[in-house]
């Protein structure tokens, strides 16, 4: 059965594996952007040195990600014409204005900026520093408003004309193009998973150094800025992720039930399975655990309402119910321990022992890199579950793929993992090395010749990115 | 002028802004291994540290712009060109990262350095590659790619990938003769001058090349009445690349630089007379590729609006880090 490994095998998966890439920086650099944008404000307001060290921990931390979002970025806006050129050619007139107005209004803005939010402190002064920073984190949010717009498009095309080229055309008003029906709720739950995911990294690294130092009035201000995150966004986040859930039902419903796994249709109120294991041969849910009706009171506020199945769905209109049903539990797994985590934090809180429940800051490291997980599970399901269609209903991904021959796009696929692996594993590495340097006073900016317990860590690009000190060592020493 | 017409001269400035700005960036990037591993590298990096990133945008809004604007083009040329795109983002990535990484880790540094100098040379070399199998004419039957795999790679292209690393160079040198002082500027002034010969070598050679390569391209350089609007392009060419040996020899600053882009400026204009109207040659012109009006209205709004900001932020953020690296204030 070689056919499983044509072109278009191979092109699906060189994009799930680059945008699965990407998206782990975004999901990370928006939410630490914001965040950057928090600490100096408070540093702003209060003048308390601590906020100013706090900024300057996580400035040398974004800094790599950010160049790893970057970099992987662009090789997405690549990626469209590379191995999709059909679905280029098609869509092209509808999406992809609004992927210009991403560059526009959200990279070069982020660009433009980033660099003095690196390396100007001394240079403009803590306003216009600031300005910069804010200018830096707007800019990821637009970004992602646009980007999402575009995805969400694909999710729920509308607004637009069939053109007699087989185009894809722009209908009388851009802004039905633009909030197509599943793009608030798509917008909201990403940007707060984005949010999350800092606030678990930001909460892990705070756990590791009170688990060492439960005096570090640093990282005491992390655990404790992070938890507040976890305990007010995640509920939130629930609840947009259910909102989101319905809306999915109207539009895509097929979705829906290769997440619930609801091969069959139920006249009278369908159940919730919590787990098993799909079997799409047989058309059922090995092994499951039900929770009869549930699934009704939850898709339909009643527990006898009926629920289709994917029986009233023509096989070659299925999308893999396996991949769609346990990416989504993991998502949602996820999503209660983080809750879990925020509730534990706010009953330490309320006693007075946030920063002495050894096991709150133990789960709290463990959870440490949960978000990205969420984040990705989250995106399989969104995407796995739109298959066979990439313009749901309109156009399939078989007939969306680039006139390349295998060999091809094998090379080039092997040439990304070979790559991504490890450029992107080293770099993670450097951020990890920088979280395992305790946060302290004084903390320098992104700059060279740093004294802390690591001696390579805080080293960066010359004496300007530094924001907030003077210059310190003579230059050209730590090449030897 | 039509608005189909308005959107191929904002494509052509995006990657005219792209190449001049990532050119001198990738540039240095290329010229790197020349340069003292010690302050000379750093100060050479710190040069364009800052802004690195805002003139890579203007690749993705060249791709970008090309995708929203002709979708049929960015259809057809990223296929024909698959692994000299492929390889010009890996490039990017190495290059990219380089940044930050060899900050990070001095006992690796070298290695990063490494990486930096193979990216950018990579990049630039695939870049000039795609310019070069445009030229020379894709296949298209069918709204697709039509061609066969290697159709890329022929010795035109490589010698347009070799005049676009030249012209790289070119750019880098200048920028550092401008940026850096002392023995770092002695060297890069050097560096320019053979970067400026090699560059002028290879745009002749180029040029004589179209002139065979395809009946039409020389018809249009060396017939009349063409011949009167296009023959500007190569005397004025000549004029800058006098210039530009005597303000790099002569004691000059930000001359040099300054006259590198005037040269790229006619050569892109050169390039217009080449392909005008066609987008990728010999078949599909700027309006078989274009998109309908709506898209051009509704992304004409966005770009007169957010480019004057744009223009003018990228401005203050050149401001911002002008004047010598290693200078009273930059530290
Ligand atoms: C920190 C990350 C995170 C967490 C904790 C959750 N999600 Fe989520 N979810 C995402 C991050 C995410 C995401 C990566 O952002 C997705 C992918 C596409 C999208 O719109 O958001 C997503 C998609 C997504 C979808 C698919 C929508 C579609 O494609 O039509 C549904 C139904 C939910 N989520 C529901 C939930 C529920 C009920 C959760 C509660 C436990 C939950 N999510 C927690
Ligand atoms: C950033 C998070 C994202 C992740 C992790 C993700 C993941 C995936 C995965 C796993 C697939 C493969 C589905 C399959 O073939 O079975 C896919 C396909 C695809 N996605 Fe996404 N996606 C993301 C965002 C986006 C966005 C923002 C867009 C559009 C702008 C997009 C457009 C596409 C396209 C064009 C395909 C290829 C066709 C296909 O195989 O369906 N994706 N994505
Ligand atoms: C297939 C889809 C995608 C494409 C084509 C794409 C394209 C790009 C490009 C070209 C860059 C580099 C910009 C620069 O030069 O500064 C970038 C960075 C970025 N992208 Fe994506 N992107 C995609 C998916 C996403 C998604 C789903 C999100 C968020 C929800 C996102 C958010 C960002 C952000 C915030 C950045 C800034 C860099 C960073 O934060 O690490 N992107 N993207």
């Amino acid at each position: 059965m070689f056919e499983a490994f044509d072109a278009l095998f191979l092109a699906r998966l060189q994009f799930a594996f680059t945008v699965s890439f990407h998206f782990f920086f975004p999901a990370f650099s928006i939410g630490l952007a914001s965040y950057l944008a928090v600490l100096e404000g408070l540093w702003l307001k209060t003048g308390k040195p601590l906020y100013l060290d706090l900024f300057k921990y996580w400035l040398k931390i974004f800094a790599i990600a950010f160049a790893m979002g970057v970099v992987s970025g662009i090789v997405m806006s690549y990626q469209f014409g590379t191995n999709w050129s059909v679905f280029s050619d098609v869509a092209g007139p509808v999406i992809g204005p609004l992927m210009a107005y991403e560059v526009l209004t959200a990279f070069f803005l982020e660009a433009g900026f980033l660099g003095v939010m690196l390396f100007g402190m001394n240079r403009v002064g803590k306003k216009l520093h600031y300005a910069a920073t804010c200018m830096v984190a707007i800019g990821t949010f637009v970004s992602a408003f646009w980007i999402l717009s575009v995805n969400s498009w694909m999710h729920t095309p509308t607004g637009f004309e069939m053109g007699a080229n087989g185009q894809f055309l722009p209908g009388p008003s851009w802004w039905d193009i633009v909030f197509n029906p599943s793009f608030p709720y798509r917008l909201v739950h990403t940007v707060m998973a984005a949010y999350l995911t800092t606030a678990f990294v930001v909460g892990g690294v705070g756990a590791w150094h009170l688990l060492k130092d439960r005096a570090n009035l640093h990282a005491r201000k992390m655990f404790s800025m992070a938890m507040w995150m976890a305990a007010i966004v995640t509920p939130l986040q629930i609840l947009a992720g259910d909102l989101h859930g319905l809306n999915t039902l109207e539009h895509q419903p097929q979705k829906v039930m290769a997440m619930e796994g609801h091969y069959q249709s139920y006249p009278d109120g369908a159940p919730l399975i919590l787990f098993g294991i799909p079997d799409s041969e047989a058309k059922t849910v090995r092994y499951a655990i039900e929770i009869p009706k549930a699934s009704s009171l939850i898709l339909k506020h009643d527990p006898n309402a009926p629920l289709a199945g994917l029986d009233t769905i023509p096989d070659d209109e299925e999308p893999p119910v396996g991949m769609v049903f346990w990416s989504f539990r993991v998502m949602v797994g996820i999503g209660f321990a983080m809750l879990g985590v925020g509730m534990w934090s706010l009953l330490a809180r309320v006693r007075g022992q946030l920063y002495d429940w050894r096991w709150l800051h133990r789960a709290a490291l463990a959870m440490a890199p949960s978000g990205f997980i969420a984040v990705l599970a989250g995106w399989i399901t969104t995407e796995v579950g739109r298959q066979p269609y990439v313009v749901y209903g309109l156009l399939r991904t078989a007939d969306a793929a680039s006139p390349l021959d295998a060999p091809a796009v094998a090379a080039s696929l092997l040439a990304f993992i070979l790559v991504y692996f490890t450029v992107f594993g080293i770099g993670v590495w450097y951020i990890l090395r920088l979280m395992s340097h305790t946060p302290h006073m004084g903390e320098r900016g992104v700059k060279r010749g740093d004294t802390g317990p690591i001696r390579t860590a805080g080293i960066t690009p010359g004496p300007t990115q530094n924001p907030g000190h003077e210059k310190t060592l003579p230059e050209g020493e730590e090449d030897a | 002028m039509d608005l189909t017409t308005i959107w191929a001269f904002i494509i052509a400035f995006a990657i005219f802004a792209y190449v001049v700005m990532d050119g001198f960036d990738l540039g240095i990037g290329i010229l790197f291994p020349s340069f003292d591993p010690g302050r000379e590298r750093d100060r050479a990096m710190n040069s364009i540290a800052p802004v690195w990133d805002g003139n890579e945008t203007w690749l993705v809004l060249g791709g970008g712009g090309l995708f929203a604007a002709f979708p049929l083009a960015y259809a057809v040329i990223l296929p024909a060109t698959y692994p000299l795109i492929i390889a010009m983002l890996l490039g990017l990535v190495f290059r990219g990262v380089a940044f930050e990484y060899r900050w990070r880790d001095p006992a690796h540094r070298r290695f990063w350095d490494a990486a930096f100098t193979g990216g950018s040379f990579v990049a630039a070399m695939a870049q000039g590659m795609t310019l070069g199998a445009l030229l020379q004419g894709i296949e298209v039957v069918d709204r697709a790619y039509a061609g066969s795999w290697f159709d890329w790679l022929t010795p035109y292209t490589l010698l347009c990938g070799v005049g676009v690393v030249a012209g790289y160079a070119l750019l880098g040198s200048t920028w550092l003769v401008w940026k850096l002082d002392g023995e770092g500027q002695a060297h890069a002034r050097r560096l320019a001058v053979r970067s400026a010969a090699a560059t002028l070598v290879l745009m002749g050679a180029v040029s004589l090349y179209n002139v065979f390569l395809n009946a039409e391209y020389a018809e249009r350089w060396l017939t009349a009445p063409e011949i009167y609007f296009a023959a500007p392009v190569p005397i004025l060419t000549a004029v800058i690349a006098i210039s530009l040996v005597r303000a790099t020899t002569r004691e000059r600053n930000s001359k040099p630089f300054w006259l590198s882009i005037a040269l790229f400026f006619f050569g892109m204009a050169g390039l217009g007379v080449t392909m005008w109207p066609y987008v990728v040659p010999p078949g599909l012109t700027i309006w078989d590729a274009a998109a309908p009006e709506r898209s051009q209205v509704f992304m004409l709004v966005g770009v007169a609006i957010t480019m004057p900001l744009i223009l003018a932020y990228t401005a203050w953020a050149y401001w911002v880090f002008r004047g010598k690296v290693g200078d009273e204030g930059y530290h």
